[in-house]
């Protein structure tokens, strides 16, 4: 079983974020960096479906500047067995480019399967995922919340608005995780240290011209605090009025 | 502090992992593991697994293979939430461990570290005595060489993992009348108090280990803090303790438990650090959200003058503790100022954590909050492993040794 997962560095989210001065990206001073979550689920689920067949390959790539190598060991520590880092110094806001450089890398690799976050937590495109597997002509299961494989053949299940749908699909096949498939270890100070000895091949990669650009980003407006007009009935009219006048949604 | 001064990416790995630990794992059960007096072993074994307890030592042993500032931070981080599981890996790993792998024979540390460094069973370290302590010279534990072994007689107080633990190094004096050189170290093997809980988990315990017949611990000590963390007394009555248990040469027990006590000294620096920083992090969050006269207290300069006191007060700390790491890492002398990490650490622990409680109001002094554990768990730290008294009197020894240079 030779599985590929594609990781995402991104901020994590439990900063105050800013918007760098330019008025298009946040600004980076002071964030911290992890691997998406959703891209963890499927580092995991990689894992143990390697450990549940007992043999297997479990290959993890992530594009970006030389940092994202961070993000790549990371899955190294937590048990993958070897890296790709496609070097590409920038990465703009369009998905296209970033799928295609990523299906061109997968193409010849011999992947069984090709695991990815359903979504990104930064951006929330959740579109890499199925671009590849079109670029590559390979079934695409997205959001998968219970997956497994036997036999060259996968059944997953999906969460739908208050449905569940359950898939079944030939190998190889792109599959997108969702939040409560597993949750991921921890990388153990063994797997730290091994880490630094697993394979990280570097690739240069030139990334087609983007054809969406983030024109201006703003943050959502503050929240203004509740008012409290009263309690019991005799709030009511006082409510009403101020519904009525100022809110004047009545 | 940019902790590139003296962190790498690897360091940054380790203390993600035990940050995540430490806040998921942890952080839920402190309080009542605190309430109950309960020593910790399931976390325990999640500790073993993610290798938390052999840090420092090479992969050929079974450790991690990583260096001392790696093992820091895995106390330093588990302190931030909780002291009694930082004092559980560092007694376990710096007085349990370190000598076995520093002065043990080959024979020794095979046998023994690789059992100490995954975890299976707990170590610790005898040295005090009721009357004996900072003076080791007082030492009333004798050890008499006798067809073929030592039999030892006398008593150590105050030993952490005294129950829970299987491997102890201790000492005793083999030599009287000659003082600290008359004090040898003896490894000796008990069987955990917990055994069926050890047998369950499958952690603790060890069958290959033989007791020694004669070695018990005592009751547990009700303490203020570090509640979860296991101290008792151990006594030994004519125990038969087999020569190839000694260890290092006879008489070296002093010397090498000094060494050994150096190096302690950091890890405590680095645990009093975490408690303040624990404390702090608590403080600064109420002080964030707490509203008095119509405002958050944050607003006030008589609450953001002890908020900036105590961040100022702990990067200091930060760079004396990872500065003595830094030498000791590089082999340079760092006696003085493991010293001197360890006074002024655990003593920002004690000031931290009171001001914590007094930012907390009536809510700091009640279990509600973590901070009334963490003011209990900073007392320790000004007295375990060295006074503060006696961290003045080292430091005041290199002061006046490098005057006479």
């Amino acid at each position: 079983m030779k599985i590929a997962v594609c990781i995402k560095r991104v901020p994590v989210m439990d900063r105050r974020f800013t918007i760098a001065p330019g008025g298009t990206t946040i600004d980076e001073v002071g964030l911290a960096y992890d691997v998406n979550d959703f891209d963890l689920w499927a580092v995991e689920a990689a894992l143990r479906l390697k450990e549940q067949v007992g043999t297997g390959e479990v290959v993890v790539l992530s594009l970006g500047p030389d940092v994202v190598q961070e993000q790549i060991r990371k899955a190294l520590s937590m048990g993958a067995d070897r890296g790709i880092h496609l070097q590409a110094a920038s990465v703009g806001a369009d998905d296209l480019p970033v799928a295609r450089a990523l299906a061109d890398a997968l193409r010849d690799g011999g992947y069984d399967g090709i695991f990815l976050g359903r979504l990104a937590v930064d951006r929330a495109n959740g579109v890499t995922g199925p671009v590849i597997a079109e670029l590559l002509g390979l079934p695409c299961v997205t959001a998968v919340s219970k997956l497994e494989i036997a036999n060259g053949r996968g059944r997953a299940q999906r969460e739908l608005e208050g449905a569940q749908e359950i898939v079944e699909f030939p190998l190889p096949a792109v599959i997108t995780v969702d939040q409560g498939l597993n949750t991921e270890r921890l990388p153990t100070l063994k797997g730290i240290m091994g880490a630094k000895k697993k394979p990280l091949e570097v690739r240069p990669v030139t990334l087609d011209a983007p054809r969406v650009t983030v024109r201006r980003l703003a943050l959502p407006p503050e929240r203004i605090g509740g008012r409290i007009i009263g309690e019991g009935v005799g709030a009511v009219p006082e409510l009403v009025r101020l519904l009525h006048d100022e809110a004047k949604v009545l | 502090m940019d902790d590139g001064l003296y962190f790498s990416d690897q360091h940054r790995a380790v203390r993600d992992t035990v940050r995540a630990f430490a806040r998921d794992e942890v952080a839920p059960v402190a309080s009542d593991l605190d309430v109950r007096a309960e020593f910790p072993w399931p976390t325990v074994k999640r500790m073993a697994e993610l290798g938390l307890l052999g840090v420092p030592w090479p992969e050929s042993m079974g450790g991690a293979g990583l260096d001392l500032v790696s093992y820091l931070i895995v106390i330093h981080e588990l302190a931030k939430v909780d002291a009694s599981h930082a004092i559980t890996v560092s007694a376990h790993t710096t007085l349990g461990t370190s000598p076995i792998v520093h002065f043990g024979t080959a024979a020794q540390c095979a046998r023994y570290v690789p059992l100490l460094a995954a975890g299976k069973v707990l170590g610790g370290f005898g040295l005090t005595e009721s009357g004996a302590g900072s003076d080791a010279a007082g030492t009333q534990t004798r050890a008499v060489r006798k067809n073929g072994h030592y039999v030892l007689n006398g008593g150590k107080v105050f030993i952490t993992h005294g129950g829970v633990g299987e491997v102890f190094v201790v000492t005793a004096v083999t030599d009287p009348g000659v003082g600290t050189r008359g004090i040898s170290a003896f490894i000796l093997t008990k069987e955990t108090v917990d055994l069926d809980q050890a047998r369950e988990l499958g952690i603790g315990h060890a069958e290959s280990l033989v007791p020694l017949a004669g070695f018990t611990s005592g009751k547990k000590e009700d303490k203020l803090g570090w509640r979860a963390s296991d101290t008792r007394a151990l006594t030994f009555t004519d125990v038969e303790v087999p020569v190839e248990n000694r260890l290092g040469e006879e008489g070296a027990g002093f010397t090498n438990f000094m060494r050994t006590l150096d190096s302690g000294r950091i890890g405590i620096a680095a645990l009093s650090l975490g408690i303040a920083e624990g404390a702090f992090e608590a403080a600064l969050a109420y002080a964030g959200v707490r509203r008095q006269f119509g405002q958050r207290i944050a607003h006030f300069q008589g609450v953001q003058f002890p908020l900036a006191d105590m961040a100022t007060e702990i990067e200091a700390g930060q760079h004396l503790v990872f500065h003595a790491a830094w030498l000791a890492q590089r082999g340079k002398p760092f006696g003085k100022q493991a010293a001197m990490a360890k006074l002024f650490c655990s003593e920002l622990a004690m000031r931290t954590t009171i001001m914590a409680v007094q930012l907390h109001g009536g809510y700091g002094y009640t279990r509600d909050f973590p901070v009334e554990r963490m003011m209990r768990d900073a007392k320790i730290c000004e007295i375990g492993e060295g006074t503060s008294e006696i961290q003045r009197v080292v430091i005041a020894r290199h002061l006046l040794r490098e005057l006479a240079d």
